[in-house]
């Protein structure tokens, strides 16, 4: 396939997905706004940082008065689960100039990396993918971050639409799920998330990946 | 102002953070059991994001008898069948909203 294609696919392939994304960011856009730090540090957050677990709780932290270092270490803290996202992705960018990269590094979110890495696999395509599906979830974000700091909006409670970023991740699991090895990263990132869920910083997030990759691991080993 | 400077910070620090690997695996010699980590990232965190939204509720406990679980069973057949992101979330949201309205 050609780029050019090869990014359209990526669009195809993300424009259910951005569905989940509006309603938080909206959320970004309208936290932004009640805590008084305005519409333009609401665009900040989502231009600059653009990570919406992170933007949440800084401003959050923000509107508290927690100091400066305690606001930047625990959206650091949140983002820290990125850094497997960059390494497990890192060996299809490989042949990619160092300019497009960090293109790409800047809208490495959760949704970007999942829908192409398992994409990845299959057939190997990399770089104009990813950014097809990378872009439109950034002007997404950014746009339902604006509508919400200005307009207030935020949608009704009894539409679910948030509940489609979960559905999102699980129409990825459920075929990424191929061998023991990968059954036992499952079910043990999934059981240590859950376990951890009450803790700070997102960080049974990242202690459900890391455990669950040590627990597959180990099921490899003693196959 | 406050606001602006944690926002530079932040972004600096998560670019750091997204950039990582990108950059630098390509300066690495990582031993096969590494690469095999790597292979078991997606499986292991998109679990862990998975999970909770599906068996946590909102006052933090921890539920099986509760819509949304139901709604993600739905969603994981269609998924195993379809293999499709679009039928898999219309399914799990079509099966939330009836759950919802029968209990």
């Amino acid at each position: 396939m050609s780029r050019r294609s090869d990014f359209v696919a990526g669009v195809r392939t993300v424009a259910p997905v951005t569905v989940g994304i509006a309603p938080f960011g909206l959320v970004a856009g309208v936290a932004a706004v009640e805590a008084d730090l305005g519409v333009d540090a609401a665009m900040g957050f989502s231009t600059v940082v653009f990570a919406g677990a992170s933007q949440l709780a800084a401003i959050e932290l923000l509107a508290g008065d927690a100091s400066l270092p305690v606001v930047v270490a625990t959206a650091l803290v949140i983002n820290a689960r990125m850094l497997m996202y960059s390494a497990s992705i890192a060996p299809h960018f490989e042949g990619s100039s160092g300019r497009v990269r960090a293109l790409a590094a800047y809208l490495l979110t959760d949704q970007a990396y999942a829908l192409s890495v398992v994409r990845f696999r299959e057939d190997g395509t990399s770089m104009p993918y990813y950014l097809g599906v990378a872009s439109p979830l950034w002007v997404v974000w950014v746009c339902c971050t604006l509508v919400g700091a200005v307009v207030g909006a935020r949608l009704p409670a009894w539409l679910p639409l948030g509940f489609a970023v979960p559905l999102t991740f699980l129409a990825i699991l459920v075929p990424a799920v191929e061998d023991r090895p990968s059954v036992v990263a499952a079910v043990v990132g999934g059981a240590v998330a859950v376990v951890g869920a009450g803790l700070p910083f997102n960080l049974g997030l990242l202690g459900g990946g890391v455990s669950g990759i040590l627990a597959g691991l180990a099921a490899e080993v003693t196959e | 102002m406050n606001a602006w400077v944690a926002i530079a910070a932040i972004g600096v620090g998560t670019f750091a953070i997204r950039a990582s690997f990108i950059y630098l695996y390509e300066y690495l010699d990582l031993p096969p059991l590494a690469e095999r980590a790597l292979e078991l990232v997606p499986a292991a965190v998109l679990s862990a994001l998975v999970a909770p939204a599906v068996f946590v509720r909102d006052d933090g406990s921890v539920a099986v008898a509760d819509p949304r679980v139901g709604a993600a069973v739905v969603a994981a057949a269609v998924a195993w069948y379809s293999d499709d992101i679009l039928l898999t979330i219309v399914g799990g949201l079509a099966a939330l909203l009836a759950l919802r309205a029968a209990v």
